[in-house]
């Protein structure tokens, strides 16, 4: 088949959109993420910009056709640059009743509305608690609703195949796919491309592959030959920067900037970590790069996870565990372990929401206290933040770099909604990335009191260099054996030691060690204005939507500047300065104000947080409202 | 390791400059001798080995070893310690807890480090009592015993290290005490024993805390009784005792019993197995309150391949597959498209 269907096009009205988003949502059976996936890689191999915004039940698969077990997935794709997967939906595709139900708030007035109408039989409408059937009344007169019987006509185009009903009736988001691929006039060639790896390379199901493309077809002539639609929609390419790109989630960009980090520095990388939502796609995304000398361990438990990684930190190994935020409370006692023996390990903290259990493939903030403070005792550990999931590399690498410089534990803060949302990613340039310098100490380092004469005759483990960092010597080097512990360490030598005075100066050390970090930060950027009535101080995933609202306040005429942090622990050395130049301090977070008490602790300024703990990220323009509303008091 | 670089080391070149602060009279400080003595015997570099411990007082022993050492947290030593072994399989790695530590907070641990088969030496310091906290009941503490926190007598059920050990189906188990004045001290062989097993070796010494539970393996130790209270296990050698050698341990159907060797030949006695789990396992239930000798020595020794190696092996599979892995193949892994100038 010519999937370019060119001559076929003709017949259409064609409008051009700067941009669009489109919601596919269904039953967590349906397929949602998958078709959601497919349509975002199609459309940035095009060439759009993209941002998606993956939500999905916590249940595997929640009793079909309710409300609990709506899936769904969001892409907005464009011709300029974005930040954010959209405030409001273009195109809702609802799989079934309870996928209207719960996403239909979401459509713009005016905006497309296509539902599979056979999913919509009286018990999925009683599932998901309409009284009547929403398509034969006046409810949703405001869209344009297009009811097409997508199980039936998927059935029917591939009854010939001769497969199982149950294959056939999996099929049908492809089928839909092939709908909107035509309605969008995208290319059918890379999904074909992925569903032939997928299922006939990987899974060894060529048929099933057949099957799904066949269906994919099906729905994309169907759009073709239906005179369903009255036009077409053509989203232009985007004009990006220019270069090579790919595609990649938040967790996948961590996982690569992990192994980067350790390729700069030319050493193994062991990974301890536990399986929990969202983090597990980190651990399985390094298991899959073992050749990249790559070790990693599923532990038994969260603790047993940054214990491991500690001893492999001891070993010399570039030392890594990954969590969510309950993991990250059972760390907190081997975190403190990392503090005081003074080796480095990056613990990567993908939040979710919370409390206990709360709300895990939902997004939060909310840990961000936890990293700065949530350990016994003064326990200081660097804190940064990822602002984006291709950003979540660099974050990754800049981790790496700090914990090794610094002889300290890192905590990387990542969120659910930048770790499972995709973007493409302008790939860096190998050669522009500097190495990571790594001397071990293989030389007695100090002289010991008792002895008589010249030249170094001890291995100090507890000397600092100019960074306040202790040496790192390692297992298997011979004369430079000590041992490291959770006891409180005499300067220098190491040795247990209970003396008032030391332990006043050992705090004090590993507190000026961490503040040493200030001197490795980059003059804070600012977008928008230098000084004005508004600074707007973000941090980790909320960045898009910050950077969207900004441009949004600058067309009105605002007078604001916005920074978002990427180091959170020590703060940029310019932050004070930059606050002082500003009328108003607004720091937005999804939380009920985190950063912002760390804000007022250190600069003493009367910021104004902007707080939603609803699970899902900023709208674009409850932000813009809020600010404005703030301006004006 | 080549044998002509390696330096002749002694029990002092495994001492450190730090003061041992054992209460006087603690069983730990024969273990701690023990263990000085037979390190120099493994012709094993000095550098490679490392003491990982968790908290107790048996966990200070890292700071007590001329060695590289990791004084953990609670119970997460043997988490440590497969961390230090995948990070480099060549090194000689120990591990030092005790009944709290490794079988109460530490027991999931423990559990798993055994069953992965990670090349560790472990010594479980069994004194059934917290003595770092000052005199609580411990996870191997007898039902009825008074402590601190049971003035009306423990009523927990106590767990057996040994039984332990081999339901999680660690490849090397074995009992010593820490001192043994009936004259038969094979403290020093069961450590060289476990050095010698490529695996997870586990091994539980009797250990006297003289401040909180002060004799209670006197039974095993003292000269007038240990060798009437316990049985020494050799592989494929019938099970006697006895001061006169005079005893023995027959298997009647599914149980064990003493017998006299003036009723019964050698030849009807239970013959060792060291490869014989379920043999292990019946072993294992033997106790001095149920009037039976206690093993000691070698319970179960078998070869399984060692989590490390295999951890390694995987690495170097699939760098021999896929070619070693670059920064360049990283970032360019995936569909890449080109977005001109």
């Amino acid at each position: 088949m010519n999937t370019s269907a060119t001559a076929a096009n003709r017949q259409y009205a064609t409008e051009t959109l700067e941009s669009a988003v489109i919601r596919f949502c269904g039953d967590s059976g349906d397929g949602m993420q998958l078709t959601g996936g497919e349509f975002t890689t199609t459309s940035a191999m095009y060439g759009n910009d993209v941002a998606t915004f993956p939500d999905f039940p916590a249940e595997i698969r929640a009793p079909a056709g309710t409300l609990p077990g709506v899936s769904g997935f969001q892409v907005n794709f464009a011709s300029t640059e974005i930040y954010t997967p959209g405030d409001k939906v273009d195109v809702l595709i609802a799989m079934n009743p309870a996928g209207l139900k719960t996403n239909i708030a979401d459509l713009k007035g005016g905006g497309i509305l296509i539902v599979n109408e056979d999913a919509f039989n009286n018990n999925n409408l009683k599932k998901a608690g309409y009284a009547s059937n929403p398509l034969e009344d006046e409810s949703l007169k405001e869209f344009r609703l297009f009811k097409i019987p997508i199980s039936r006509l998927c059935e029917e185009s591939l009854a010939e195949t001769g497969m199982g009903a149950k294959a056939i009736g999996r099929a049908k988001n492809m089928y839909t796919l092939g709908i909107v691929y035509w309605l969008f006039d995208r290319s059918l060639e890379p999904t074909i491309k992925h569903l032939t790896n997928l299922f006939a390379k990987k899974k060894n199901q060529p048929e099933l592959a057949e099957l799904n493309i066949k269906a994919l077809k099906a729905g994309y002539y169907m759009g073709e030959t239906a005179e369903m639609f009255q036009s077409r929609y053509v989203v232009p390419k985007a004009k990006l920067a220019p270069g090579k790109y790919r595609q990649i989630s938040g967790n996948e960009a961590t996982a690569l900037g992990l192994i980067a980090g350790a390729r700069l520095a030319n050493k193994t990388l062991t990974y301890a970590g536990y399986p929990i939502t969202p983090a597990s796609d980190i651990l399985h995304f390094l298991s899959a790069y073992k050749n990249y000398h790559v070790k990693t361990l599923q532990m038994e438990d969260e603790i047993a996870a940054i214990c491991a990684a500690i001893g492999a930190s001891f070993t010399g190994d570039i030392a890594i565990t990954a969590s969510s935020g309950p993991g990250i409370a059972l760390k907190g006692e081997g975190i403190g372990l990392a503090v005081m023996t003074e080796l480095p390990v990056v613990i990567v903290n993908v939040q979710r929401g919370g409390p206990s259990t709360g709300l895990p493939t939902k997004t939060e903030q909310a840990d961000l206290l936890q990293a700065v403070y949530g350990r016994n005792s003064e326990c200081p550990c660097i804190v940064i933040a990822a602002r984006s999931p291709g950003d979540c590399f660099d974050a990754a690498v800049e981790a790496v770099r700090l914990a090794v410089k610094y002889m300290t534990p890192v905590m990387l803060l990542t969120d659910g909604y930048i770790a499972n949302g995709a973007e493409p990613w302008l790939l860096p340039q190998v050669g522009a990335m500097k190495p990571i310098e790594i001397k071990h100490a293989t030389e007695f380092n100090g002289h010991s009191d008792d002895a008589d004469g010249e030249g170094n005759n001890v291995y100090l483990p507890y000397l600092r260099n100019e960074n306040l960092a202790r040496p790192w010597a390692i297992p298997g080097t011979p004369k430079l054996e000590h041992r490291v512990g959770g006891l409180e360490k005499a300067e220098n030598t190491g040795n247990v030691s209970y003396d008032p005075r030391n332990h006043q100066r050992m705090v004090d050390l590993r507190q000026a060690k961490v503040e040493k970090v200030a001197q490795d930060i980059p003059p804070t950027e600012i977008q928008g204005e230098s000084s004005g009535d508004a600074l707007i101080i973000g941090w980790g995933g909320t960045y898009g939507a910050l950077h969207a609202a900004t441009e949004r306040l600058l067309k009105h005429k605002q007078k604001v500047g916005t920074v978002h942090l990427r180091h959170i622990n020590p703060l940029p050395p310019d932050l004070g300065d930059i606050i002082s130049r500003f009328k108003h301090i607004i720091v937005p977070e999804l939380n009920k104000g985190q950063l912002i008490r760390i804000i007022r602790d250190h600069f003493l300024v009367d910021a104004v947080g902007i707080n939603k703990v609803q699970g899902k990220p900023f709208l674009v323009s409850e932000l813009v409202a809020e600010i404005e509303g703030i301006i004006a008091r | 390791m080549t044998q002509i670089e390696l330096p002749k080391y002694t029990a002092k070149d495994f001492a450190t400059d730090q003061e041992v602060r054992w209460c006087p009279g603690c069983g730990d400080y024969a273990i701690l001798a023990a263990v000085r003595k037979v390190l120099p015997d493994l012709n094993h570099r000095k550098e490679n080995y490392v003491f990982v411990s968790g908290i107790g007082c048996s966990s200070r022993f890292p700071y007590y070893m001329g060695t590289y050492g990791i004084h953990g947290i609670h119970g997460r030593a043997p988490a440590v310690a497969t961390g230090v072994k995948a990070a480099n399989p060549e090194l000689d790695v120990w591990l030092v807890t005790g009944d709290g530590d490794g079988l109460s907070i530490g027991g999931n641990h423990l559990m798993h480090m055994l069953r992965r088969n990670v090349n560790i030496k472990v010594l479980l310091f069994n004194n059934r009592i917290y003595g770092l906290t000052k005199g609580q009941y411990s996870p191997t503490s007898l039902e009825g015993h008074r402590t601190k926190s049971t003035p009306m007598g423990s009523i927990d059920h106590p767990i057996h290290p040994i039984s332990f050990a081999l339901g999680v189906e660690a490849t090397f188990v074995a009992r010593c005490t820490d001192v043994n004045k009936g004259g038969l001290n094979i403290l020093g062989d069961v450590l060289k024993a476990a050095a010698n097993h490529r695996g997870s070796a586990f091994v539980e010494i009797y250990q006297d805390c003289n401040v909180f539970n002060h004799q209670a393996f006197f039974y095993a130790t003292e000269k007038d009784t240990a060798r009437e209270t316990t049985v020494l296990l050799e592989h494929g050698k019938p099970l006697v005792f006895g001061a006169n050698r005079d005893k023995g341990v027959r298997l009647n159907s599914t149980r064990l019993e003493v017998v006299s060797l003036d009723k019964v030949k050698e030849d009807d006695l239970l013959f060792h197995d060291e490869t014989d789990p379920a043999l292990a396992f019946l072993l294992s239930r033997m106790s001095h309150q149920q009037g039976m000798p206690e093993p000691v020595g070698v319970f179960h020794r078998i070869h399984k391949p060692c989590y490390e190696d295999m951890l390694t092996a995987q690495m170097n599979k699939a760098i021999e597959q896929r070619g070693e892995g670059n920064l360049e193949k990283l970032i360019h892994s995936g569909s890449t498209w080109t977005v001109g100038e």
